[in-house]
């Protein structure tokens, strides 16, 4: 076998984790960047920050608030406790919940440019054909900002997948509960086991440069207006 | 009370709308006016896509907006023609059409058993059959504005609004749209407001009309009696001028001509291939009408017509002056030099003749 069993746990893992935080972040991300796309309000600035945070912050930096945030004595720690949930950390969910954030500025950033590239006429042409606003949002704006959802979806779930460093910090490395595949290369590494680290990181670069491929190669057309 | 009550006032930074209107609930209104004249702006004060915060609006006895209410655009039984083809690129021609029908159920049935029916008649009206199943972006301008007219018509809606439907388009598609436009005005029972810049449009499609200058209407009225203000010379085109609606009455083959009857009298102008018995309209120039005092004999001019002066005024130069004078009913615009007025002895009430030495016949 090319991969051990453990490898092969850290691969399933990761693409659970990838595909739970992609689904929740578009549902998240979604409102988020059709406000952001769309808003005049003077705190749109402040939010685009917050949102494009993870994009500048070290990992490590991200993954330690969220530590201390989710931890016995912080308030979402105190609350999942209270809802008798217990604590977050060194869990999957609690996994889901740091990559959701680390991922965000991901989904809502194509997304918010794919939104904005429509315009605002669409939209009124479907108030003017009897469209209600949530109405001409799913049956206007999203199959117009297809192209960007797509984009968004997997660009979320790629970068989740090479996260590492908040999950170092936040899950730590549980096999089949946090040990994603690049905690898994890393602990192969650290064993000196450089043959199932090439196999694991060669594994990871055939996928990495498939998703760009298919991502610029194969991007579908954006539909033209008309 | 039918028709249409209009008032909106706006006060943006660099523009300001503020007008009250009156608008006949059937016939074509053409809101007229320079860019910037705020008739976009109304337009879509009316249709709810702007919010005038003071403003009222009722659409043959039903309020849209006043004081405690605001209805959104999508619950105003409207049809709106944006300026740019405004059709959705990811639906087929038919799923365009359906778009809005299939949202407008109930309002659709109150006029027609069968919603269906009222999107045949669009699609017969606009003659886009042959383009159903086509993608937007596989037509050329011209008949992606007849599918989006034929899509706001499909709604059978109480108004339908059109801004500048055509100014996207250039010389030879403005053409091609223009006799659908004219067939749909004689179609219509309801009120269509049509803004526009351009002047032959105008004279060709408006019943009414409303001049728009600096977010104020300047003028407002039947066309005919509106561009026959001499207090307010509307320069639609060239020059000022009547545009009168007329009947082709008779056809002269040998000569090409074809006599044309309006209230008041009737003229000969060049056949422009009309059926005896089409509505046609004719524009008549202030600067092609002469006048004289007994009729003439020996010239070339083919139409002279008995009238009497209404009312005289200045014209733009002080050399010239501008009458009004009535054939029948019907009011014609004169301008002569202030020389020959005062050497004829012009005045009101005074019966002359009246030569029309070019007629321009407008659809």
């Amino acid at each position: 076998m090319f991969l051990n069993d453990s490898d092969l746990q850290a691969i399933w893992l990761t693409i659970r984790l990838a595909g739970i935080v992609t689904l929740i972040l578009l549902l998240l991300g979604t409102p988020i960047a059709w406000w952001l796309a769309r808003s005049k309000a003077w705190w749109k600035g402040p939010l685009s920050a917050v949102v494009a945070l993870p994009l500048v912050l070290p990992p490590s930096v991200l993954g330690f608030y969220l530590l201390l945030a989710m931890g016995p004595n912080g308030p979402v720690g105190q609350f999942t406790t209270a809802l008798g949930l217990g604590l977050l950390p060194f869990t999957f969910w609690g996994l889901v919940i740091a990559s959701v954030f680390y991922s965000l500025p991901f989904m809502v950033q194509p997304l918010q440019t794919a939104f904005e590239s429509i315009g605002e006429r669409p939209l009124e042409v479907a108030a003017t054909l009897r469209a209600s606003p949530l109405d001409a949002f799913f049956t206007v704006a999203v199959p117009l900002a297809l192209p960007g959802f797509l984009t968004a979806s997997i660009l979320t779930f790629a970068h989740t997948v090479g996260e590492f460093g908040v999950v170092l910090m936040i899950g730590g490395n549980i096999p089949g509960v946090t040990r994603v595949a690049s905690v898994q290369i890393y602990d192969h590494v650290e064993a000196l086991e450089y043959l199932q680290a090439h196999r694991l990181s060669a594994v990871m670069l055939v996928f990495s440069f498939v998703v760009l491929l298919v991502l610029y190669a194969w991007r579908p057309k954006p539909v033209r207006g008309a | 009370m039918g028709g249409i009550q209009a008032r909106f006032k706006l006060d943006w930074p660099g523009f300001a709308l503020d007008v009250d209107l009156d608008l006949p609930a059937r016939g074509v209104t053409a809101l007229f006016g320079h860019s910037g004249s705020g008739k976009t702006t109304l337009l879509r004060c009316i249709a709810g896509l702007e919010r005038s915060p003071q403003g009222r609006l009722t659409v043959n006895g039903a309020v849209w907006q006043d004081d405690a209410r605001w209805l959104p655009t999508h619950q105003r039984p409207l049809g709106y023609v944006f300026q740019e083809a405004s059709l959705f690129p990811h639906l087929t021609v038919l799923g365009n059409l359906r778009y809005g029908l299939q949202r407008s159920g109930g309002s659709a049935t109150q006029h027609t058993p069968d919603p269906g029916a009222a999107l045949d008649a669009a699609i017969e009206l606009l003659g886009i059959r042959h383009l159903l199943e086509r993608k937007p972006d596989r037509l050329s301008g011209g008949e992606r504005q007849r599918v989006s007219m034929a899509r706001a018509l499909a709604l059978r809606p109480r108004l339908l609004l059109m801004d500048e439907p055509l100014a996207a388009l250039d010389h030879q598609r403005k053409q091609e749209i223009l006799p659908y436009l004219e067939r749909l005005h004689r179609a219509l029972d309801i009120p269509l407001l049509y803004v526009s810049h351009a002047p032959d449009e105008v004279a060709r499609l408006a019943d009414h009309i409303v001049v728009l200058e600096a977010g104020r209407a300047v003028a407002t009225g039947p066309l005919t009696d509106t561009l026959a203000r001499l207090d307010l010379p509307i320069q639609l085109g060239e020059d000022v001028g009547v545009v009168l609606d007329a009947v082709v009455a008779e056809r002269d083959a040998a000569w090409h001509l074809a006599r044309v009857e309006f209230p008041g009298g009737s003229l000969w102008v060049r056949d422009g291939g009309q059926r005896i018995g089409d509505p046609v309209r004719v524009r008549i120039l202030a600067r092609d009408v002469s006048i004289a005092l007994q009729p003439v004999n020996g010239t070339s001019i083919q139409n002279c017509l008995a009238a009497t002066v209404e009312q005289m005024a200045g014209d733009h130069h002080p050399a010239l002056s501008l009458l009004r004078l009535r054939v029948g009913p019907s009011p014609v615009l004169a301008r002569l030099t202030q020389r020959s007025a005062v050497g004829l002895g012009l005045a009101p009430g005074m019966p002359v003749w009246v030569q029309i030495k070019a007629v321009a016949l407008i659809g």
